[in-house]
Order: structure tokens, then C-alpha cells, then sequence
């Protein structure tokens, strides 16, 4: 499959070139450009997989599913348009003296290293080294969180550094657990025990107590990375103090492609264990870090940190829906990864150049957005309200389908879950009301802002609360029956 | 009846031969440390000079020195005369095997020492009271890693009992035992600790700031001196004998036979010597550590002992 | 559970290398200063590669011999070497580190050691290895490392603990399945080398930004401070 090969090569490619001439005016276009190079092929990959089923490589490294094809797509299309965003919003950081020329060569390499890190944990067949490429994803990004290097970035990047590799690491002994199950099960002295295909095919005659464990290092290890409560710490600080455009990367693809993996994982658990350990373990964690990280949300003084709470709230919800199985609750989780990442990449872009235009992340000190800019107000308006969950937004309808999932099997959890939605709710507009209708402070002037990737994000999340185009609700479909075993249609 | 005769003779020959050749221990620790930083070295045969001049000299006693103090050097000597009777040296399964079991050591050992700190605060001198507070204070922590240390081997031996542990690990041959390496080295430390050797307290000076064991025995003169320090001779040979015996104990005579008997002396006699050539080492590289931090040594030793208990379970057991 | 006496004299040496590995983790565990902390971690990785070797040796994997020479080259080699250079050129090699209780954190070790028997009880109980005793050595060495950055407060002993749980891993996967798939050591040993230089660069961004590698004293970032933070040094400066 070539595509797939140009799809990971591209990335790769254009990270070792913007080494190089990431400075340089073009070095945004060129971000831009292997962008939507990789956008493109992915997405003609994502075709040929809905029309042929899933595909293996020859070399059996690879393999593509709906699952996986779908996320990719999606990660190719928010790296494009964040890629969009990101040419203007850091030309606007090196005008302003914050950045020099070296630091934006890092900054372009890492951030289509990064892309490439997530498209191989993504595309992966063999689990290690989806652990590999995982680890890569953190190494990329840790150096752009304290790209600033004020001490509060390089302090967020140290937190992010060390929390992520010591939980990944936890990740990696559940690998070595699950080779260690198969290689007992198929014989020792194969070299594709650590094979998903081959995993998958074994699974039901894994040895259950093993797979247990390897499963509560798994969770331990990549829920760190999705930023479950306890394991969030790195999270806020990470996003917050990094240029913007990394935060919408992380928020909108970094924390799915861990809850991906973790998914995967119990796909395998689930078949071995024939029990609901697993998603009992996934809907506890879950369920916590929804209501946590909504209480937090309240407290919060610094916008990207507020939002980056309401990143963790809703990839607790993902990882509670994914723990309650089931076709209905699976198909809304596989919705609401996707609109949670076009709604909060949108967020952050637009966060991005408010803080750009107030000259600060505080909260009480971004006044009156929509006055100054009517654009911005706007934006940070419609998304917050996406995100809040209103109709006729996508978020509603993916919350919905949860909260309908939730009520046919465990009714009275339907009770923390709306009340998680009214704090999380309350929390984001007792912060957004004044920024965007407050009086904005004297001598403030609009900046150069680029809302079209915005606007696209938002009109699609729209789109996709109004009617579900049939032929993504047919991949969804396709996907919940890999993940749930039955079809939610 | 005669076999049983013949093995009690043979056990107090044995205890004789033990008492006897712990200053010669003693004088080649010193000879091989001179050799070792180039000094004129003592003759092997000093520490019994020195004994024998001890013996002869007057007693000097404080005039308040109660009968405690008089009684105390035979108390420490009988302790330590019985503790060596109960260490197997050349041969395993003598008839005093059956009291040769390492919590009598080590009550034996806390015996003496318990005498030798109440005659230390008897005289009321400070240095005394001093001495007395130190030796306790550091054998409270001692004692537990020289027992968790015990506790391994006898894990392993399933016994405490030296001469039952020393025939079991024999019947096993050559078996590397994590546990027994931990142990060993966790025994060594306890060692060097209660005979107050460097770099715990240092028997070569009376320095007042970092005397321990020196500083109970300051006022102790004559008979009395020489049988505390022969006590703390035979202390060291006990020590070296159990380390040497419990982790090598290849050599050791089981039956009673001439030529059985004259190699385990021979082979006790090597592995002692090589013993002492290590400790000298240690006392040669090492630098007295002060007061405060031998707690911090001996909760390393401890911790060597766990950890020796610990691996002992984890990774040789067919549990 | 297999019985020590009852194995060959090669695997009865695994198992002696492996306890050795166990303990130097209790050495960094205890270690205030920071140059003999780098030396253990460095013993802790030739230790290691003995292990591999005998195993490889034993075992007849051939290819666990690559992950022999990744070990020495990466982690007794050039990673304690890069943190000694750093120490140096940081001028914190002379620091140590006051620990505050060093014992009790022994007593957590010791207690970790147990907790990770009863954790590998199910997969020895599976293993059919000679080796599978030392799996809850190698659950230990992670655990400690863990427990090690919990504990420590310099940015090097951070590392040192980071690293070590790394060795752990590696070790857990040599003793339960003779290793993994080459092309994962290999993304692991990169991403082990990536981290290390990363590491690096970050000393000299902390001692730039804080004048210390205490990591106590990366705390402007924290729920509780948040509110009490006055300027406005983490945002961006006001003007254009």
C-alpha cells in the first residue's frame, strides 16, 4: 500500500527539510504544503480502506482499518489547518521578538516530526512499536512546550517530560506483559507475536490473569498520555505554556491517539477475559476525570489552561464511553473524538490570537474580544458553545448518543454525568461571558487573525450535529462493529 | 560410649585450640596491617606477651568500683569462652553442636556486652558513661541486622543451629545464593561493628572524642584487662570463624578422623589468615567514619539483610 | 517457582547478576551525591548486560546479543558519561542531596520488592523460563525507579531514576521473553538516546531560568500558586 507509505514518509520528510529551512518566510508555506500533501493522501487512503476493508502490508508493520484510517484522517486534517493557522500566528511571535530563527527551524521540524510520530502510533500494527512512536510523540512535543523558554514553559516541559515517560514506561512493561501472554499462548521464537493482527486472532486463548495485569499498566501507562485524573498533572502546564498551535495538536490529537491505543488494547483484554474488567476499570477512570477536571474548570486564570481542563473532561468522557462498550456508546465515542478535536483545535486557534491580541493568557485581563475583534469573539464564542455541548453542534449529538448509551444499561450513572455537564458548562461561561462581552481595556487594537481554519472546523462540527453525512456514519459503523462486535445501524 | 568421650575431648580440645589461637588471629591482623603501610611490624607472638605481662601486673581499682566491676572481665571472658565452644571451627557434629545454635551466640555476645557497659557506668567516670551509651546505642541497632542476616542463611538451612547449617550447605555443594552473598557481606558489616573495628571505632587508639568499646574498659588494669581483651580477641575470631565456616565451608572435618581433623585445622587456618588479609584491606582503604553516621552503616547493613531475606524468597524458593 | 539448587550453574549465575542489578537500584535509591549516583546507574547497566549476555549465552537468542551492545554503549557508556559531563560543566558533581528520611525510603524498597513478588506471582506461575524467578526482581527495579524520582528533588537524580526504570523494563523483558522484537529494542534505545540529550538540554535551560536543578523549585506552575501569581511572566509581553 504506497499510500500509506507517502502518507509517513511525507511528515518525516518535511521535518528533516524544515530542519533546515524552517526559518525562512516559506518554511509556514511549506508546513502548510506537507500538510495538505498528507491530508490528501490520507484521505485517498481512508477511501480505499472503506471501499476494500481493512489491509495489511507486506511486511505485516502496518495495518489499516476503519479504526485507524479514520483517525489518521483526522489527524492529517487538524495538523493542516493547525498548520494553516500556525504560519501567520508564529510569524506573528518572531515579529514580536519572542522566537529567533533557530528556535523556528526546531519549531517546524518538530512539529511535522511530531504529525509523524502520531500518523506511525496510529498506523502501526505491531504494538511495540505503536509504545515506540508514542515516547516519539512526547520527545517531539516537549522541547516546543518550553519553546519560549520563560520559566514557567520550561517547567511545564519538564513536568510533561517526566510525568509522560515515567507513565509511558508503565506502558511499556503492559507491552512486554501482553508479548510475554502471546509468546506462552503461540510459542516463543516468532517475531510477529507482537503483531495486533496476530494478538487480535489469539486473543480468546490469552491467559486472562496475565492480560489483566499487562491491562492496568497499559491503562496506567497511556491514560497518563490521555491525561485521566490522577495522571492529568503534565496536562494543563503543557498546554498553557507552549506556543498555541502545539497546544491545539496536543488537545486535538495527541490525547486521541493514546485513548486509541488504549482501545486497542482492550479490544484484546475484552476477548480474553471475557469479562468487563477492563471497561469497568476505563468507565471509573473516566467517570472521575469528567467530573474533576469540570470543577477545575472554575477555578482557572489563564484561558489555555481553562480550556486544556475541558480537554480532560472530555477525553474522560471518550474513555468512560469506550469503557461502557456496547455498539450505541462506542459509536458516540468514535463521534465525540472527532468533534472534540475539530471544536477544540478551533478553540485554541482562537484562544491563540486572543491572547495575541490582549497581549496576555489571563483570563481577567482579556476583556471585550468581540468589540475589538469582532472575528475572535466570535469565534471563541461559537466554540465554547460547541464545546459546552449546545444543539446544534456536534458535541451535542455525540453527548447525547452517551447519554442515551448510559441510560440503557446503567441508568443512575445518567445522573453524574448531566450534572458534569451543568458544572463543566457553568464553568466555561462564568470565564468566557466577560472576555468576549466585557469592556475591553483602552488602546486595544485588532491583530492580523486567520479564521478560516476556525470557521472550517466549526462549520463541519455544525454539519455534523445537523445531519451525519451517510457515508461517515457508515465508517463510524464499520468502525464500532471492529471495536464493539455489533453494529450500531 | 568411648565414640562419646572421645567427641566431648575432641569438643573441648577444640574450644581450647579456639581460645588459644585468637591472639595469634590478633597478632597477624597487626603484622599484615604494619606490612600493609610500611611499618616495622610486631612479632605474630605479641598479643600474648601482652597478655601474659597483663596477667602479671597488680590490680589498680577505683575506690568506688563496686563488685560488679571486679566480676565483669570473668563474666566477659566466660561469655565469650562459651560462644566459642558452640562455633564449630574444625569439625561439624561435636557433641557441643548441640548449643551451637546462632541465637546463643548472639545472646552470649549481648551478655558480655551488657556486663561490660554496667561496669563501665560502675565507676562513674564520663568516659565510662560515654563508652557505655555508645556500645548500647550502636548494638541496639546492630543486633537486628546480625539476626535478619542469621535468618537468611537459616532460611536456606532451614535451622539455626551452625553445625546442622554448616552439614546442610555442605550436602548442596557449590549453589550461588544471591541470598548468602547479601548476607555475607551485611555479616561483615556487623562484624566490623562489634569488634569495634575501623570504620566503627578504632582498637588502636584512645582518642576521647570516638573511643566506643576503649572507653567502658579505661580503668581496667592488670588480670582484669588482659582477660577483657582476650574476650574481644576471641570475639573477632568468632566473627571471622562464622563468616569463613558459613559461606566456605569446603574443609570442614566431619568425622572424626586424624587426617580429617589435621585438614580442616589447615584449612580453617587459610581461610582465617585470608580473612584478615581482607579486613586489613578494608582498615587500610577505609577512614573512620564519625559517631553519627554508624547508624547510617548499620541500616545499610540491615537493609543488605533484608534484602538477602528478600531474594532469598523471591528468587531461589520453589514456593 | 523454580528451585536455585536445582538450576545449572549459568542460570544459578543469572540469577546471582540479577540481584545485583536489584541492589545497585537500592544503592541510587540511598546515594546523596550525585557522581557515584551516575557510577551505580552505570554498574546497573553493565550488571545488566551480563545478565543478557548469560542469557543470550544460556538461552541461545542470538539476538539478544545486539541488545548486549545497545546496553553498554547506551547505558553504561555513553549516557553516564553525558550525565557525568553535564554534572561537571553544571558544577553540581560535588552537590549531594539531603535526604530526608533515607531509611524509611530503604523500608519503601524493601516493601516495593515485596509488592512486586505478588504482582509477578501469575506470570512466574505461567513462565516455563529458568529465569522467571527474576521477573519480580525486574518489576522491583522499575518500581524503585519510580519511587527514586518521587523521592528526589535534583534534576539529575530525576534522570538517574528515569533511566533506571528504563534498565528495568529492558530487564523485565530479557528475563520473561528473552527480549522483544528487535525493531522495538531498537525504537527504544532511540528513544532512550533522544531522551538523554533532551535531558541534558534541559539542565541548562533550568539552570538558566532557575539557577538550580531542584526540582522543588519548578513549582510556579501548581493549582495552588496559581491564584497567588501576580505577573504576567508566563504569558506573552504586552505590546506589539
Amino acid at each position: 500500500m504506497p499510500l500509506l507509505e507517502i502518507t509517513l514518509l511525507l511528515p518525516l520528510g518535511g521535518s528533516v527539510l524544515l530542519a533546515f529551512v524552517g526559518h525562512r518566510p516559506a518554511g509556514g508555506w511549506i508546513n502548510v504544503g506537507i500538510g495538505a500533501l498528507t491530508f490528501v493522501t490520507s484521505l485517498a487512503m481512508a477511501l480505499n480502506v472503506f471501499a476494500n476493508g481493512p489491509q495489511l502490508t507486506s511486511g505485516k508493520l502496518f495495518y489499516i482499518d476503519a479504526f485507524n484510517v479514520y483517525l489518521v484522517a483526522l489527524t492529517a486534517w487538524v495538523g493542516l489547518t493547525t498548520a494553516i493557522f500556525s504560519r501567520s500566528y508564529m510569524r506573528h511571535e518572531v515579529e514580536r521578538g519572542r522566537l529567533t530563527d533557530r528556535r523556528m527551524r526546531l519549531y517546524h521540524a518538530m512539529y511535522q516530526g511530531f504529525l509523524f510520530a502520531m500518523l506511525l502510533a496510529l498506523s502501526t500494527n505491531n504494538l511495540g512499536v505503536l509504545w515506540v512512536a508514542m515516547e516519539a510523540a512526547t520527545l517531539t512535543t516537549v522541547l516546543l512546550v518550553s519553546l519560549y523558554r520563560t520559566p514557567e514553559s520550561i517547567e511545564a516541559a519538564w513536568k510533561y517530560f517526566i510525568l509522560c515517560g515515567v507513565g509511558i514506561a508503565q506502558a511499556l512493561f503492559g507491552t512486554v506483559l501482553l508479548y510475554f501472554a502471546a509468546e506462552h499462548k503461540l510459542g516463543a521464537g516468532r517475531d510477529d507475536t507482537l503483531l495486533w493482527t496476530v494478538l487480535h486472532d489469539a486473543a480468546g486463548s490469552l491467559d486472562p490473569t496475565v492480560l489483566s495485569l499487562a491491562f492496568v499498566f497499559l491503562l496506567v501507562g497511556y491514560g497518563t498520555k490521555v491525561g485521566l485524573v490522577p495522571l492529568h498533572a503534565w496536562l494543563p502546564d503543557a498546554h498553557s505554556e507552549g506556543p498555541t498551535p502545539m497546544s491545539a495538536v496536543l488537545s486535538g490529537l495527541l490525547l486521541n491517539v493514546a485513548l486509541y491505543a488504549l482501545v486497542r488494547v482492550k479490544m484484546l483484554v475484552d476477548a480474553s477475559l471475557q469479562t468487563h474488567l477492563a471497561g469497568y476499570l476505563m468507565m471509573g477512570f473516566g467517570l472521575v476525570s469528567f467530573m474533576v477536571a469540570g470543577l477545575f474548570l472554575h477555578r482557572q486564570h489563564d484561558i489555555k489552561r481553562m480550556f486544556s481542563y475541558s480537554s480532560i473532561e472530555h477525553m474522560g468522557l471518550m474513555t468512560y464511553a469506550f469503557g461502557l462498550g456496547g455498539p450505541l456508546a462506542t459509536f458516540g465515542a468514535l463521534l465525540h473524538m472527532t468533534v472534540h478535536s475539530l471544536t477544540k483545535s478551533a478553540i485554541f486557534v482562537t484562544v491563540g490570537h486572543a491572547a495575541q491580541l490582549a497581549g496576555t493568557q489571563r483570563i481577567d485581563r482579556i476583556r471585550g474580544l468581540i468589540r475589538t475583534q469582532p472575528a475572535i469573539g466570535w469565534g471563541l464564542l461559537l466554540g465554547t458553545v460547541a464545546i459546552a455541548g449546545f444543539p446544534p453542534f456536534g458535541v451535542f449529538t455525540s453527548e447525547f448518543l452517551l447519554l442515551t448509551a448510559t441510560m440503557k444499561s446503567w441508568p443512575w450513572l445518567a445522573v453524574p454525568l448531566l450534572v458534569g455537564f451543568g458544572v463543566a458548562f457553568a464553568g466555561l461561561f462564568r470565564h468566557l461571558q466577560p472576555m468576549v462581552f466585557g469592556e475591553p481595556p483602552p488602546g486595544q487594537s485588532a491583530v492580523r487573525a486567520n479564521m478560516l481554519p476556525v470557521m472550517l472546523h466549526l462549520l463541519l462540527v455544525l454539519w455534523l450535529g445537523l445531519s451525519i453525512p451517510g457515508f461517515l456514519a457508515r465508517w463510524f459503523a464499520q468502525a464500532t462493529v471492529l471495536i464493539s462486535g455489533a453494529s450500531p445501524l | 560410649m568411648d565414640h562419646q568421650l572421645a567427641a566431648w575431648l575432641l569438643a573441648a580440645a577444640q574450644t581450647l585450640l579456639f581460645v588459644g589461637a585468637a591472639p595469634l588471629l590478633a597478632g597477624w591482623i597487626k603484622r599484615v596491617k604494619c606490612h600493609m603501610q610500611n611499618r616495622a611490624a610486631p612479632s605474630l607472638w605479641q598479643p600474648y606477651r601482652d597478655l601474659a605481662k597483663l596477667m602479671r601486673k597488680d590490680l589498680v581499682i577505683a575506690s568506688n568500683a563496686s563488685w560488679l566491676f571486679r566480676a565483669t572481665p570473668y563474666f566477659v571472658f566466660g561469655a565469650m569462652l562459651l560462644a566459642a565452644a558452640a562455633v564449630p571451627l574444625v569439625a561439624v557434629d561435636l557433641p557441643t553442636g548441640a548449643i551451637a545454635d546462632v541465637i546463643v551466640l548472639v545472646a552470649f555476645f549481648a551478655l558480655a556486652r551488657f556486663f561490660t557497659a554496667l561496669a563501665g557506668l560502675d565507676i562513674g567516670t564520663a568516659f565510662g558513661g560515654m563508652g557505655a551509651s555508645r556500645e548500647m546505642t550502636i548494638a541496639a541497632l546492630a543486633e537486628p541486622a546480625m539476626l535478619m542476616a542469621v535468618f537468611t542463611l537459616s532460611m536456606t538451612a532451614h535451622s539455626t543451629n551452625l553445625s546442622t547449617a554448616i552439614d546442610v550447605l555442605l550436602e548442596a555443594g557449590l549453589v550461588l545464593r544471591p541470598s548468602f552473598l547479601f548476607a555475607l557481606l551485611a555479616l561483615a558489616m556487623v562484624a566490623v561493628t562489634e569488634t569495634g573495628r575501623i570504620p566503627v571505632d578504632n582498637p588502636a587508639t584512645h582518642l576521647e572524642l570516638t573511643m566506643i568499646h576503649e572507653a567502658m574498659i579505661l580503668e581496667y588494669s592488670g588480670r582484669h584487662l588482659a582477660l577483657i581483651e582476650w574476650g574481644s580477641q576471641i570475639k573477632l575470631m568468632i566473627y571471622a570463624v562464622l563468616i569463613a565456616n558459613i559461606f566456605w565451608p569446603w574443609g570442614i572435618a566431619r568425622e572424626f578422623t586424624a587426617e580429617a581433623l589435621a585438614l580442616g585445622t589447615l584449612v580453617v587456618a587459610t581461610k582465617l589468615a585470608f580473612l584478615a588479609v581482607v579486613l586489613v584491606v578494608w582498615e587500610t582503604v577505609l577512614a573512620k567514619m564519625r559517631i553519627f553516621r554508624v547508624p547510617e552503616f548499620l541500616g545499610f547493613a540491615f537493609l543488605l539483610a533484608l534484602l538477602g531475606m528478600l531474594t532469598h524468597v523471591v528468587l531461589e524458593t520453589g514456593g | 517457582m523454580t528451585v536455585l539448587s536445582e538450576l545449572s550453574l549459568y542460570n544459578q549465575a543469572i540469577i546471582l547478576f540479577a540481584s545485583l542489578v536489584l541492589f545497585t537500584s537500592f544503592i541510587m535509591l540511598a546515594q546523596a551525591r550525585m557522581v557515584p549516583m551516575i557510577f551505580a546507574f552505570a554498574w546497573q547497566g553493565m550488571l545488566l548486560a551480563v545478565v543478557t549476555a548469560l542469557v543470550a549465552y544460556v538461552s541461545g537468542h542470538h539476538h539478544l546479543y545486539i541488545s548486549v551492545a545497545l546496553t553498554l554503549a547506551l547505558k553504561v557508556f555513553l549516557i553516564p558519561w553525558l550525565l557525568y559531563r553535564l554534572a561537571v560543566r553544571l558544577n553540581i558533581h560535588l552537590e549531594a542531596e539531603a535526604l530526608k528520611h533515607p531509611s524509611l525510603l530503604l523500608l519503601g524498597g524493601a516493601g516495593l520488592v515485596i509488592f512486586s513478588y505478588y504482582v509477578a506471582l501469575p506470570i512466574v506461575h505461567l513462565s516455563g523460563l529458568a529465569t522467571r524467578n527474576t521477573i519480580a526482581v525486574s518489576i522491583a527495579v522499575v518500581l524503585i525507579g519510580m519511587l527514586l524520582m518521587i523521592a528526589r528533588k535534583k534534576a539529575v537524580a530525576q534522570v538517574v531514576g528515569f533511566m533506571s526504570i528504563e534498565n528495568g523494563l529492558f530487564f523485565s523483558a530479557v528475563v520473561s521473553t528473552y527480549g522483544m522484537p528487535l525493531i522495538v529494542e531498537l525504537g527504544v534505545a532511540f528513544d532512550v538516546l533522544v531522551a538523554a540529550i533532551l535531558f541534558g538540554v534541559f539542565f541548562f535551560h533550568m539552570r538558566e531560568s532557575f539557577d538550580t536543578l531542584d526540582v522543588d523549585r519548578l513549582n510556579r506552575l501548581s493549582e495552588v500558586h496559581e491564584s497567588l501569581l501576580t505577573d504576567d511572566s508566563g504569558s506573552p509581553p504586552e505590546g506589539h
